[in-house]
């Protein structure tokens, strides 16, 4: 992105909250948009292209007519990846710029800290990213990656096809890592897999010395049996990894590494030549060849005036949330909150593998999963694509929530309802 | 009798048929061109099938179509449906014919697609080579044909390697080869005394290869061998413990190296001149932005010059930094002497906003900063495996540390500096212009960041939050060390690297941090001044 581009957007997005304030009259002629993303500190190498991509879906949505003739104005807010800052932004963004929905967040802190606020002013969430489950919210709907979506078909890819027995679950020590490899462990055991061939490892955030962790990997894949590593390392500490996976020479061919959060936009900054093979998986790739998706990818360079801007799986979730939002606005006629959150729950838009999304009662939606191998140019290539899936808010291998469900129509209208007992309620509620 | 001899001629007929009818199938099997074009149309499985079938041609000329398919060079032709090996970038391919070499013109990129390959399809690739390029003329070749029958043993490429194994005259070669038999034979069904020399010599070969090799086998081995394969395994075991702790200490002095590295600009603005700088880390940050700028112009205007790029990135990253830190001291910091906790938010709010302009310029996502080849890739050096980057880096920041201890020692402004640290008011009387040797000595801690940044930009993420991430560590050091004593900051970043590799292993990266911190408080409680405590007067000014 250009300078002037940038700085372009803020000053447009600081006009837009300042003005508002004084123009709470003037509501009536357009509909109001929240953007909750962080825009400096740790998490704005992630949000900020986030932001981006909202600031262009919304446009193109006004090239189109707006939405219930109205048009369509983003409230661009900059939580600079702190949480508690999160609740008070949300808070802002509802109460004084009555904003109809909110798209936005990126890490698990940051959604938890703003659910209260939605639920206590009954506004809606759109959430763009994989996460790791174990949650159901009225006010909030998942477009992103529960783990049925992502990790399980993943840890299957490596068994049914590269014949992996021995797994390494290493992951950044955090609640979506924690929470994903607890799900893969029960899984994995479910499966067959002994106990000792699973080596479970945690690293701090923003962990760059790897030397010791990567060799332990080594030792753990010389036990004579086809061995791979399942990785939740979160963003900043991949590239130290994966160089030093590079420089100690552990070849895809040898111990394949599939990863939840590398994607274009971390590959970026990587050099991939001694990375090809090692996956990923994901509901979406930039290098997905259908028509949808070179439309998209079209616009975006248009939008950002930069053609090697890469898109991710999260833009995706955002661009198949946004469009959910419109659909179901336009179906309702109006934007207020209850009315949606009832005509949104069936809604199907396309997705951009050439699929469809739907918004499924739990609050999550349909989505493909696509394993993808690294390539040297930092794209990756798609060697399994599966059908629909739906994602699954509580996991069905963890012995607390197998028995919960989620359905947000009514009359049951519970996020956590208990089909051994019979009742709303228990974990999480 | 008649009858059952026009039966039995009959039968000779049939027979006759069928092989003329399988001869010029079979003589098809061996022309790998089909066999190559089929690939084109097949999906994952059925081209990990017609890879074996190429291998079974052994026809050695399939060697560079193999090669491309793994390399992602193959594509097929979309009007024929013919494969073959495209180079190129840009919008056209320079086509070869796959088998023969030959040239096939080019073609635009439309016209082609490009031939999919996976991890599995990468192994049958690896071994089928292996065993086609086992009598190349090139010592080389055969090297790594050796290594991949090693790494991907199968029955069939035993007889094969056997031949190899007969011919070969390089010494070097022959050890690989007979390794790479051994471990063929261990999945053969040769009589179980071959099996038993064969695990000697792979017990001979020793580290986690052979480790893995001999615990597969465990499982599918003849009970006979089972006491003799155990024994080797616990052998391997054994040796390979020693070397952990070795290798510990390596990893301990690598990241030792990295602490000095971050920490030692530090030891000189925190450590000598008393300012709490916490705009260190975005010095080193702006370093390793510097390195990216250097990288980034050379790739666009003089690509041959990039091994060198490190080299020219240093003075400029040195020059840079240093005029930023210049900057500061003179417009912010030099009215906060004797202020520190105004000094600590000033540079504080310095940190936040050189990270955000770094944002606002280049972006929030990770730059790419490429390793020169001699930083790439290791070595091994008995059991240890050794990374050349890390060992750059550990011979990079002695030597910085080397020439600063001689700038301070031995030079004219060191003389100066250590003079006005040391008592002011005495240096000012003297005739030293006190706030120019401030400022320089600032620039020079800023400048040394600088280059640490340099080297930091090999072995982390190149973004604005870089600097962040080292600078508790870089306050870590200095403070273990001894506040005001470059030794102390050698010896602090080196046992504090050496401790921190020997808790990882067993207690885990997420605990041994926390241990190494709750250490240090603890050390700092007996001892306020660090390992190496400045004496004298200085220490009460």
């Amino acid at each position: 992105m250009s300078f002037k581009g940038k700085f372009g957007g803020a000053l447009l997005a600081a006009v837009m909250s300042t003005t508002a304030l004084h123009g709470a009259f003037a509501a009536d002629d357009t509909i109001k948009v929240g953007v909750l993303h962080s825009l400096s500190g740790t998490m704005a190498i992630s949000e900020t292209t986030l932001k981006d991509a909202m600031l262009m879906l919304i446009d193109e949505q006004n090239k189109k007519g707006g939405l219930l003739g109205k048009k369509l104005e983003a409230v661009v807010v900059d939580p600079a990846s702190d949480w508690p800052l999160f609740a008070e932004k949300a808070r802002q963004l509802i109460s004084q710029d009555k904003v109809a929905a909110v798209f936005g967040c990126w890490t698990s802190s940051s959604r938890k800290s703003v659910l209260p606020v939605f639920e206590e002013l009954n506004s809606i969430l759109f959430y763009p990213v994989q996460y790791e489950g174990e949650e159901s919210s009225r006010n909030i709907f998942y477009t992103g990656a529960a783990p049925n979506q992502q990790a399980i078909p993943a840890v299957d890819y490596l068994m049914n096809t590269e014949g992996v027995k021995r797994f390494v679950l290493e992951g950044t020590d955090y609640v979506y890592p924690q929470t994903t490899n607890k799900i893969l462990k029960a899984y994995l055991i479910s499966k067959g897999v002994k106990e000792s061939d699973i080596l479970v490892n945690y690293t701090p955030f923003g962990f760059s010395d790897w030397q010791t962790e990567v060799s332990k990997i080594k030792a753990f894949g010389s036990a004579g049996v086809k061995t791979a590593v399942v990785s939740t390392i979160n963003g900043d500490a991949n590239v130290p990894f994966y160089k030093e996976l590079g420089n100690q020479g552990i070849k895809a061919e040898d111990i394949p590494v599939v990863a939840f959060s590398v994607g274009e936009e971390e590959l970026s900054g990587m050099d991939t030549k001694p990375l090809v093979g090692h996956l990923a998986a994901w509901n979406y790739f930039e290098s997905v060849d259908s028509p949808a998706n070179a439309a998209f990818i079209k616009e975006w360079h248009a939008f950002t005036k930069n053609d090697k801007r890469v898109t991710n799986d999260p833009m995706e979730a955002a661009y198949i949330g946004f469009n959910a939002w419109v659909k179901a606005v336009e179906a309702a006629g109006t934007t207020d909150t209850d009315k949606v959150l009832d005509t949104i729950i069936g809604v199907s838009v396309p997705n951009l593998s050439g699929g469809v999304a739907t918004v499924m009662p739990n609050h999550h939606i349909t989505k493909p999963v696509l394993i993808g191998e690294i390539q040297d140019d930092g794209q990756f290539q798609i060697v399994q694509q599966t059908p629909e899936v739906v994602g699954d808010e509580w996991s069905d291998f963890l012995p607390d929530s197998k028995n919960l469900i989620s359905d947000w129509r009514k009359p049951m209208s519970c996020g956590n309802f208990n089909v051994a007992t019979g009742k709303c309620g228990g974990k999480g509620s | 009798m008649t009858s059952r001899l026009f039966l039995q001629a009959f039968q000779a007929i049939l027979v006759l048929f069928v092989v003329t009818l399988a001869a010029p199938s079979f003589a098809q099997q061996g022309d790998p061109k089909p066999l190559i074009d089929q690939i084109g149309k097949a999906d994952f499985a059925q081209a990990e099938t017609l890879i074996g079938q190429i291998a079974a041609t052994g026809d050695a000329r399939v060697v560079p179509a193999l090669q491309a398919f793994s390399d992602g060079d193959l594509y097929v032709r979309k009007s024929d449906s013919l494969v073959f090996i495209g180079k190129g970038s840009g919008a056209n391919l320079d086509l070869t014919e796959p088998v023969t070499g030959a040239s096939a013109g080019s073609a635009p990129k439309g016209a082609m697609t490009k031939l999919r390959i996976n991890n599995n399809l990468r192994r049958a690739i690896r071994s089928a080579m292996g065993g086609l390029t086992l009598m190349s003329p090139d010592r080389g070749t055969r090297l790594a044909a050796a290594d991949s029958v090693l790494r991907a043993p199968s029955a069939e490429n035993l007889e094969l390697l056997e031949t190899a194994i007969a011919k070969e005259t390089d010494g070097e070669v022959k050890t690989r080869m007979e390794e790479a038999r051994a471990v063929s034979i261990l999945s053969s069904d040769r009589p179980v005394e071959a099996k038993r020399a064969a695990i000697t010599t792979i017990k001979g070969l020793g580290g986690r290869e052979a480790l893995g090799i001999l615990s597969g086998a465990v499982a599918t081995a003849d009970p006979a061998l089972k006491g003799e394969l155990e024994a080797s395994i616990k052998s391997i075991n054994d040796t390979l413990a020693l070397w952990d702790m070795v290798q510990n200490v390596w990893f301990g002095l690598s990241l030792g190296s990295v602490l000095l590295l971050a920490g030692i600009g530090l030891a000189i603005t925190f450590g000598v001149m008393g300012i709490i700088n916490m705009a260190h880390g975005e010095m080193v940050m702006l370093g390793a932005y510097c390195t990216y700028m250097v990288q980034h112009l050379i790739r666009t205007e003089a690509p041959w010059l990039f091994n060198w790029s490190l080299a020219i990135a240093l003075p400029v990253a040195f020059l840079v930094t240093g005029a930023v830190g210049f900057v500061i001291e003179r417009g912010i910091i030099r009215f906060l002497y004797g202020r520190p906790l105004e000094t600590l938010l000033a540079t504080w709010g310095v940190s936040l906003i050189l990270q955000q302009a770094i944002r606002t310029i280049f972006g929030p996502t990770n730059q790419e900063v490429g390793n020169p080849s001699w930083m790439s890739g290791s070595f091994a050096l008995g059991g240890l495996n050794i990374t050349w980057n890390r060992l750059w880096i550990l011979v990079f920041a002695v030597v910085i540390f080397f020439s600063l201890m001689a700038l301070m020692k031995k030079s004219a402004y060191g003389l100066n500096m250590r003079a006005v640290t040391q008592n002011r008011r005495m240096a000012s009387s003297m005739g030293i212009r006190t706030p120019w040797v401030d400022a320089l000595t600032f620039a020079l801690g800023s400048g040394i960041a600088g280059i640490a940044g340099v080297a930091l930009s090999q072995i982390d993420n190149v973004s604005p939050n870089l600097g962040q991430s080292y600078i508790i560590d870089s306050f870590m050091v200095v403070v273990f060390g001894g506040v005001g004593n470059l030794w102390g900051t050698l010896v602090g970043a080196l046992s504090l690297g050496v401790l921190n590799k020997f808790l990882e292993p067993s207690v885990g990266a997420v605990l041994g941090k926390i241990l190494v911190l709750v250490l240090i408080i603890l050390f700092i409680q007996k001892r306020p001044r660090g390992l190496f405590a400045l004496k004298g007067r200085a220490v009460e000014a």
